[in-house]
């Protein structure tokens, strides 16, 4: 029954978006972040998506290829009397912009939505196709 | 006995196209944020006369294999249809947007489309089951119930 790659279609989906949340946590997790000792910060990672041929052409999955960093310099906001500044009173925080990042979480979460509608549908169409010709 | 089950044979023609499209749209929603995917589309109503007719043919001609030719609108179709059950009538989306990322997925389309061949799915399944009951009805005798 081809009805059932859809669950692999819509499932790959599902764990790509999950990944790209997850990546949205951390990067806002670690907007605050400063460089430590050794000038080293936090850099904001985005996922890739890509898509996943799985043999038919008609159904085409997405898995994430990889996950780059952002290699822009941090925000360096002027504070000496912060114990990780440099030498010119300097502290540098992670490339992390906030907002955008909400706007990445929201974009996610509806994509995810809406592919776990779609398997939901799936199954119902499935379960119906079940009982064809006994009602 | 073929009069019997052709109803049945060209319900479940549409149901597999269906199931078919079902994928495709699924597929298009699942890479609705993937760069550069082109989104495809079924053209359903060729793509079910080419299921059919074929069938049709197949059944009609029966040993004879030269049998009546396919009929076509253009030259170029006779000689494409190997191969057609891959790609059965896949076009390209045109985009409604430009993206960024060169994605044409309009993700409101792909709903609507979804939705409605969730109905027509369903249609389709009641359609069948409306035939199988014919046929058990008419088997029985008219003692029964």
């Amino acid at each position: 029954m081809s009805m059932f790659r859809i669950f692999d279609v819509s499932g790959s989906a599902v764990s790509a978006q999950t990944q790209r949340l997850n990546v949205v946590a951390s990067n806002l997790a670690n907007a605050d972040t400063v460089a430590g000792p050794d000038g080293q910060v936090y850099k904001n990672r985005q996922v890739v998506f890509q898509t996943l041929l799985m043999g038919e052409a008609t159904s085409a999955g997405v898995q994430v290829s990889n996950v780059v960093e952002d290699q822009t310099p941090g925000r360096r906001v002027h504070n000496p009397a912060h114990p990780a500044a440099d030498g010119q009173g300097y502290v540098t925080y992670a490339n992390v912009n906030p907002v955008e990042e909400m706007v990445n979480m929201i974009s996610a979460s509806r994509s995810y939505q809406n592919n776990v509608e779609v398997m939901n549908t799936a199954k119902s169409l499935l379960l119906k196709t079940l009982q064809m010709g006994q009602s | 006995m073929q009069r019997l089950t052709q109803t049945l044979d060209f319900q479940s023609q549409a149901l597999m196209l269906r199931a078919e499209r079902q994928r495709l749209i699924a597929s298009n929603i699942a890479n609705a944020d993937t760069p550069g995917y082109q989104a495809r589309e079924m053209d359903f109503a060729n793509a079910l006369r080419t299921a059919t007719g074929r069938h049709s043919e197949l059944a009609a001609t029966g040993s004879a294999a030269a049998g009546a030719p396919l009929q076509t609108t253009h030259p170029a179709h006779d000689s494409a249809r190997s191969g057609f059950e891959q790609e059965t009538g896949l076009l390209y989306a045109r985009h409604s947007q430009d993206a960024v990322d060169r994605n044409t997925v309009d993700l409101d389309r792909e709903r609507a489309s979804f939705a409605d061949n969730t109905v027509k799915y369903e249609a389709t399944l009641r359609f069948i089951n409306g035939s199988v009951r014919t046929v058990l009805d008419a088997m029985k005798s008219h003692t029964q119930g």
